[in-house]
């Protein structure tokens, strides 16, 4: 077996495939929009309208939600890369790129790292449309990093998730639809109700779920609570997820360069 | 009737072919693609693979371009293995696929400075400038790809391939769904390339494209290569030349061209149509 990936230029040739990526967001910045207007229409949803009937605690309830309409924002905007993908590997630049002396597995990353810097610029968006309705938290900076620490993390596991329909999808469709159970979980978790009300299953899906431990993590360091174990279950099913999940992205990607 | 494969003109010019193919087979499933294919491009020439649909042409470039990997059989690129060193192969070619692999959001001069970049080459913005002069394109440089034309798409994703000056260029039927005057641009852009003495290897499903191109003609039929010679030796298998005489009618393209206006002069300025900005084609018209 030949080497595979020419890794003399990995550092490099991202770069320049990231910057690449970039462009295309810039240039369709529909996608960013996109990507914040259905969360934040979630939390106008569920603030103004469900909001007043539901009374999680003493914060009030936008402080309450936006940790999942923040989880809900990675969810939607991870879409967009198995579609960018997709369209990579489709219109023959791909193959071009293949045929280069470029470090092979740049490609990837470049759309990863891709993913992340419009993911935090949406996240970005919806906390000051958050902050406008009067989300409040007196939160230190370790606790802002830890909460953005957690959120890339959560990033970039759906992410390399996101990959495996982006190259293996035969359809620009079926390589966006994979995300809508990723949207819909966070509605059977502790992101808009305390799991307490919910029936016996129900719950016990809902507290179990990689969801739940995230966003309880994030609420309490918004809080300024201790963040207790949850944190590190939320770290715990982002880690293990992001291995598997790397590692049937790359296998993918080798079977489908030869 | 068997056909003798004759190889009549002497490759050896400088150390050995430019492309060698020895009993390269290749199978998708049960599916038999490639069933032993052998040939060889002289360095500096443009060969032209030439075959129906589904005959294995753009298998045999995958293999090639280090895209695919054979069953079977040995192929090698400017002396290095394929399959032993890809990574070696790479810096050494450059593929035209069927489709042009150009980025659409980007511009044109974004598009070559890219290729550039990712060859690890300096100054990638004076090598985009140049190569967008000599493919007419300075004028669209600065215009968004998903703006152009068939032709300015195929003449910038063959100046993509240009960059780094990669001694063997593969075109996987470069014409393909291109209308008759963007296919004289291409044309043009091939033999220009040949002239600088790049190996061309070429694919095509038109007869006349191969006869117009090429200094070598392979036939690949049913997985194997049935001839191959010059375009001249191909003519001497055929039944002998007969003295016929028929009314010689103008051939829809005579027409075609006779009403446009570039009959008479095919490599003028035909980017006009295509292009309204471009006044500048010089380059193509003058070199030939």
């Amino acid at each position: 077996m030949a080497k595979r990936v020419t890794t003399k230029h990995f550092f490099s040739d991202t770069a320049v495939l990231l910057g690449r990526s970039l462009r295309h967001i810039l240039r369709s910045p529909d996608t960013i929009i996109t990507t914040t207007v259905m969360p934040i229409a979630f939390m106008l949803l569920f603030v103004y309208v469900f909001g007043g009937a539901i009374h999680p605690g003493s914060a009030s309830y936008v402080t309450y939600l936006l940790p999942g309409i923040l989880v809900i924002a990675i969810a939607s905007g991870i879409s967009y890369t198995a579609f960018r993908l997709y369209l990579d590997m489709r219109n023959g630049i791909f193959e071009r790129f293949q045929s280069m002396p470029v470090a092979r597995s740049s490609v990837l990353w470049a759309h990863v790292l891709t993913s992340l810097v419009a993911n935090m610029i949406s996240i970005v968006v919806v906390v000051l449309v958050a902050l406008l309705m009067g989300f409040r938290s007196g939160a230190g900076v370790l606790a802002w990093l830890a909460v953005a620490g957690i959120l890339i993390l959560f990033t970039l596991t759906l992410t390399w998730i996101a990959v495996i329909p982006g190259l293996s999808a035969s359809s620009p469709d079926g390589a966006s639809a994979f995300s809508y159970p990723l949207i819909f979980l966070p509605f059977i978790s502790s992101a808009f109700v305390p799991t307490d009300t919910m029936p016996g299953p129900v719950r016990a899906f809902a507290d179990n779920q990689p969801v739940t431990s995230i966003v309880d993590t994030v609420r309490d360091l918004f809080a300024r609570q201790p963040v207790g174990g949850d944190i590190w279950i939320a770290l715990a099913w982002c880690l293990g997820i992001l291995v598997a999940a790397y590692a049937i992205a790359t296998a993918t990607y080798h079977r489908k360069i030869a | 009737m068997t056909l003798q494969i004759v190889h009549i003109t002497g490759t050896a010019q400088q150390g050995g072919p430019a492309i060698s193919v020895q009993g390269l087979e290749k199978s998708y499933k049960t599916l038999k693609v490639l069933r032993g294919v052998d040939f060889d491009v002289a360095r500096g020439s443009i060969f032209a693979l030439l075959g129906s649909n589904g005959a294995g042409k753009t298998t045999i470039v995958r293999i090639l371009a280090t895209l695919l990997r054979a069953d079977a059989g040995t192929a090698s690129v400017d002396g290095i293995d394929v399959a032993a060193q890809p990574a070696d192969v790479r810096e050494s070619i450059s593929l035209t696929g069927q489709f042009a692999a150009v980025d659409e959001i980007l511009t044109g001069r974004e598009n070559l400075v890219l290729i550039a970049r990712l060859r690890h080459l300096k100054d990638p913005g004076t090598i985009a400038d140049g190569l967008l002069e000599r493919f007419s394109l300075a004028d669209a440089g600065a215009r968004r790809v998903a703006t152009y034309s068939g032709g300015m798409r195929r003449r910038l994703d063959i100046a993509m391939s240009l960059i780094g000056s990669p001694p063997v260029v593969f075109l996987d039927e470069p014409t393909t769904g291109l209308d008759p005057q963007a296919r004289i641009e291409v044309w043009q852009a091939v033999r220009e390339l040949a002239g600088r003495g790049t190996t061309v290897l070429l694919t095509t499903q038109y007869l006349d494209e191969a006869e117009q191109l090429a200094d070598r003609i392979a036939i690949l039929h049913e997985g194997r290569i049935i001839v191959n010679g010059t375009l001249a030796e191909l003519k001497r298998l055929l039944p002998p030349a007969k003295v016929e005489y028929v009314e010689k009618q103008p051939t829809l393209e005579d027409v075609y061209f006779a009403i446009v206006g570039a009959g008479g002069d095919r490599s003028a300025d035909s980017t006009g149509t295509a292009d309204p900005t471009s006044t500048t084609d010089t380059t193509n018209g003058g070199q030939q």
